[in-house]
């Protein structure tokens, strides 16, 4: 058997090492693991639930995550968590602490912890993280949850890799609250207040919703808005029993109806209260998650926001390589020579641009011979 | 191919504070390696778990109590049911110049007390790597 065919084999029969060792491959880009990937055929997702945790600095993220793999897991289901944080940009070295949280489940083989580091990637997430899911999804995970970096108000990545993304608020940010405003709301399928035990938790219950229901009104491309017009049109459609649950099951609790200008009643997505030092809250909180996919999965919804991802991510990847491609010593050369032509005013800057797209054409037409 | 030495800073045992561990935790990081950090209060068993999970080349154990003598080996040994060779073992704290020999003899390969620069533990680590990195 060759190496990556063993490597596979034992990595699917639960060999912890070959797991860890293969997203390691991953990480350094290493040619060697291709085979193996292949060989679990990793490449697609597959049953997998991927979940997204998402929030700023301190919010909970791990602690979170740590009950909510408890709760998972007396579900009966198998837990993989990728958790990232980041690398210092002078050093390249990172600290990765989100594991003390969660240390408690890591002598249970049913549940695998991977913490990554950023290694300069922007977005709230590392370069290996959409391969390293993938194959934890093959490997037959029934969840896999990633832990983002602490966000600010531009790292939202993980909306494409997650299924459903958690935003985690706290209260006494301040005017944390006004950087979800700016743009990261958007992306919350499900939304968590942590710390509930402090002042304030349910004044940022109150704002959430209030922007939330802003966003629906002004009719803002949300994450959610998608899902909840699918589903009321299925509902309307077919009047369907399976999707009317999945959407009153989706619905309950904190989600509710408010009279939008005399049209009907506006939905919005769920706002949790939760404590997770004691875990209180996190159980309201996994059906939510779970009601999430099942509306999804009930719409069709969920195939294609994977496949719109896919997409992204391979743009992605084939971008980066392009970029790779340029710092060949040759490339940077031509493209050097493109700069001076530019300075001298020989040339134009645009026309530049289009000498340096025809420079990596060549390349690529030379890396394929 | 972009390589780190990955390593995981422990606390085993029932010692309250973990300063110590954090300071080389930091150096570690400053050195450029990327440091699972696991908290306080680690059974040998989770030690070993996580090490295996996060695929690190180091272990790197601090101890306050006094129980190195039962603690560390002890990781050694289930290392060894688990016939993992590859992953270099160092310890660290308070641990007296006596118990130093039999530490090694377990297969702790490098022991470490108060005082030591941290520059000393990072050459250590980086000269006594167990598979190339
Ligand atoms: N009072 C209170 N503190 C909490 C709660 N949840 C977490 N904490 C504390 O908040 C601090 C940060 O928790 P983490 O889980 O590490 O937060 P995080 O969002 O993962 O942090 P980063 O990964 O560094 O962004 C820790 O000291 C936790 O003990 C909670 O519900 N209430
Ligand atoms: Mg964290």
């Amino acid at each position: 058997m060759s190496d990556a065919l063993s490597l596979a084999d034992r990595a699917r029969t639960g060999d912890v090492r070959a797991r860890a060792r293969l997203i390691t491959l991953i990480e350094r880009d290493d040619p060697e693991r291709l085979g193996a990937l292949s060989a679990l055929r990793a490449s697609a997702r597959g049953s997998a639930h991927v979940v997204g945790i998402t929030g700023p600095p301190g919010a909970g993220k791990s602690t979170l995550t740590d009950k909510i793999v408890s709760e998972l897991r007396s579900r009966g289901r198998t837990v993989a968590v990728v958790a990232i944080d980041p690398s210092s940009p002078f050093t390249g070295g990172a600290l990765l602490g989100d594991r003390i949280r969660m240390n408690r489940h890591a002598t249970d083989e049913g549940v695998f912890i991977r913490s990554l580091a950023t290694r300069g990637h922007l977005g709230g997430l590392s370069r290996a993280t959409g391969e390293t899911v993938r194959l934890l999804d093959a490997l037959g995970y029934d969840d896999v949850i990633i832990e983002t970096v602490g966000v600010g108000q531009s790292e939202v990545d993980i909306v494409r890799l997650a299924d459903t993304v958690v935003l985690v608020s706290v209260p006494g940010l301040g005017d944390d609250i006004q950087a979800i405003k700016a743009g990261v709301m958007e992306i919350g399928d499900v939304f968590c207040v942590n710390k509930a035990d402090r002042d304030g938790a349910e004044r940022v219950v109150r704002e959430i919703r209030s922007m939330l229901e802003t966003a629906v009104m002004n009719g803002a491309a949300t994450r959610f808005s998608e899902l909840f017009a699918a589903l009321a049109d299925r509902k309307q459609a077919a009047r369907e029993p399976e999707n009317a649950d999945a959407r009153a099951h989706f619905s309950q609790g904190a989600a509710h109806h408010i009279a939008a200008d005399g049209h009907g009643s506006l939905e919005l997505p769920p706002v949790v209260a939760t404590v997770a030092e004691t875990g209180q809250g996190v159980r309201e909180l996994v059906d939510h998650i779970k009601a999430h996919e099942a509306g999804l999965e009930a719409t069709g919804l969920l195939a294609k926001q994977r496949r719109a991802n896919l997409a992204w991510e391979l743009g992605t990847e084939a971008a980066g390589r392009l970029v790779g491609l340029l710092e060949h010593e040759e490339r940077r050369e031509e493209v050097a020579a493109l700069a001076d032509a530019v300075l001298a005013r020989c040339m134009d800057f645009h026309d530049a641009v289009a000498g340096v797209e025809r420079s990596l054409a060549e390349a690529i037409r030379s890396k394929g011979s | 191919m972009e390589r780190k030495i990955r390593v995981l800073v422990a606390k085993p045992g029932l010692d309250g504070h973990d300063r110590g561990a954090k300071v080389i935790a930091r150096a570690l990081r400053d050195a450029g390696m990327e440091v699972v950090y696991t908290g306080l209060r680690q059974t040998p068993e989770q030690i070993v778990a996580a090490a295996l999970q996060e695929d690190v080349d180091v272990i790197a154990m601090s101890i306050l109590s006094g129980a190195h003598n039962h603690l560390f080996p002890r990781v050694m040994d289930i290392l060894r049911e688990r016939n993992v060779q590859d992953i270099l073992v160092i310890g660290g704290g308070v641990i007296p110049d006596d118990d130093i020999p039999a530490l090694k003899a377990a297969g702790i390969a490098g022991v470490f007390t108060p005082g030591t620069p941290t520059s000393a533990t990072i050459d250590f680590i980086k000269n006594n790597l167990k598979r190339s990195v």
